[in-house]
């Protein structure tokens, strides 16, 4: 899982703190972009035009795309028992497709786990992968990303009546709380920083363990990547709440073919000039759950 | 071999807490199964079914259910307390059992007509336990004994799963899973660490062994 992914959480953050220290040069990149694609028939209009060969041309052409979601992720995608999957991503991918012309009735939604993503795109089984995909180097040898999109974050979950933890750095000053990740995690090395004591750290195999230890009185705060804790938070039915800052960065990218660079910058313009739709997509999905900090639209990195 | 050279302090304190946890649960353990065993052969029948009934659930259940109730189900019921004494409660309960049954088949190995001799001079049930049947009990129990404990030192890696975190098992979580290390020469390592647990202590039990041999 992505807990196999120090390396990949640090090469993603030397990016984010690359793209946040570069605005400059990301914008001067996107700019001239920007101005073609205003030219082109965007969002909600009714029959987009494309250049002849690219990628958007031809799926506005056959007015349908073929999406890889998660179908297990509350807040992001999940899919019930009937009907497509629900979520942000879900929310996203519908309004990059809908800048193509593309109706949500006519993408097909195909699951695609953690381990099978990049997989799914050289393979071509679906035209793009919105999937809480984190950004990385070791990806990208592989595939392009499109975004980020989203930028996701460690952070503390509590139970709903406590007032007394506020942030990491509470666990510091009290020595009695405990916080509970999982064995070999990147957020359970993560958290060490903050803990006066590794005793304050309690390790499980899975964070289902560590709700249940949350609920029980167990430990005093469990954490992860807050997409993973609004879920728990989500289905506990107020018994939870995140609390704090996010004090790690996790950005979520959208998974297309490599080296498609006319497509990546589609969707990036798409995505800048749906702000609304986008901030709209977000307070219905996880941004809904509380505790869950409003969305705000990353800027771009440059496609490659 | 970097994995084990570049995270030695690691090792050593994984080492360490899990030493740590094996002589606590080994004194406890020793402790109650020697309550228990008293019990099994008391000649009082009530502890005796509270002796059986004990070794009879105990040893039955695996390891792992029995974390799961200390781990889980206590605080379900409003239990509240560390991990850590979850854990080794639920090790020397386990491991209690297996040290009864170990002792109680020294016990019958004591001749009867000891028993029946210390009764002849006016000793007591408890002095004649204490005196006179333990000792040699516990002499020839030494093997089966050494095995038992043998088995609760490397069962001590389960703890690890039951938030008892920095245990020797847990740190080739934290190598392999966190810090990207391949699990083999991690793997090695624990082992390693786990043999030098297990070996010295084989080492002491077939010393304690020649020491207290009879001489028939």
């Amino acid at each position: 899982m992505r807990s196999k992914t120090l390396i990949a959480l640090l090469a993603a953050g030397t990016i984010a703190l690359a793209g946040c220290g570069g605005t400059t040069p990301t914008e001067s990149t996107t700019e001239p972009m920007t101005s073609d694609a205003a030219s082109e028939p965007m969002a909600s209009t009714d029959t987009p035009t494309f250049e002849a060969g690219t990628t958007m041309a031809k799926l506005a052409d056959a007015g349908k795309m073929k999406v890889g979601t998660k179908f297990d992720q509350p807040g992001f995608g999940l899919k019930g028992l009937s009907g497509g999957p629900e979520g942000f991503d879900v929310e996203v991918a519908k309004i990059i497709a809908g800048a193509m012309g593309i109706t949500a009735d006519n993408i097909e939604w195909v699951e695609t786990p953690s381990k099978v993503r990049e997989e799914v795109i050289e393979q071509g089984k679906v035209d793009m992968v919105v999937a809480t995909y984190t950004i990385n180097d070791k990806r990208k040898e592989r595939i392009t990303f499109a975004g980020p999109y989203y930028v996701a974050g460690q952070q503390l979950m509590v139970a709903a009546d406590d007032d007394s933890i506020i942030g990491p750095e509470s666990l510091k000053e009290q020595k009695d709380k405990k916080v509970c990740s999982v064995t070999g995690s990147t957020p359970a090395e993560n958290i060490k920083e903050y803990l006066a004591s590794d005793s304050q750290l309690v390790l499980f195999d899975v964070y289902d363990k560590c709700a249940d230890a949350l609920r029980t009185g167990q430990v005093q705060a469990v954490t992860t990547d807050n997409v993973i804790l609004l879920g728990f938070v989500s289905e506990s039915d107020g018994k939870f709440k995140l609390v704090g800052e996010q004090f790690t960065e996790e950005p979520y990218g959208i998974g297309i073919t490599k080296g498609d660079v006319a497509f990546c910058e589609f969707i990036n313009t798409t995505l800048k000039d749906n702000e609304d739709a986008y901030n709209k997509a977000w307070d219905s999905t996880a941004g809904a759950v509380e505790g869950a900090s409003p969305a705000k639209l990353p800027a771009a990195e440059p496609c490659s | 071999m970097d994995a084990i050279t570049d995270n030695l302090d690691l090792f050593v304190s994984g080492y360490w807490t899990s030493l740590k946890i094996c002589l606590i649960a080994l004194v406890g353990s020793l402790v109650l199964g020697t309550i228990i065993a008293a019990c099994r052969v008391s000649p009082v029948a009530p502890l005796r079914w509270i002796g059986a009934t004990w070794v009879n659930m105990i040893r039955n259940a695996p390891l792992t259910v029995l974390l799961f109730f200390f781990a889980f189900g206590l605080p379900e019921i409003g239990v509240l307390g560390s991990y850590w004494v979850f854990g080794v409660s639920a090790l020397i309960i386990y491991t209690s059992a297996f040290v009864c049954e170990a002792l109680r088949a020294g016990i019958n190995s004591v001749s009867s007509g000891q028993a029946e001799a210390a009764r002849a001079i006016g000793l007591p049930f408890g002095a004649t336990l204490r005196e006179v049947i333990l000792p040699q009990a516990f002499r020839t129990s030494i093997p089966p004994l050494g095995s038992v404990l043998i088995a609760m030192f490397k069962n001590s890696a389960v703890l690890g799963a039951f938030g008892v975190g920095g245990d020797l098992f847990s740190v080739s979580d934290t190598l392999t899973s966190a810090r990207g290390y391949a699990a083999t020469p991690v793997l090695l390592g624990v082992a390693v660490g786990y043999l030098l647990i297990t070996l010295p202590a084989g080492a002491l039990l077939a010393l304690l062994e020649r020491k207290t041999a009879i001489l028939r």
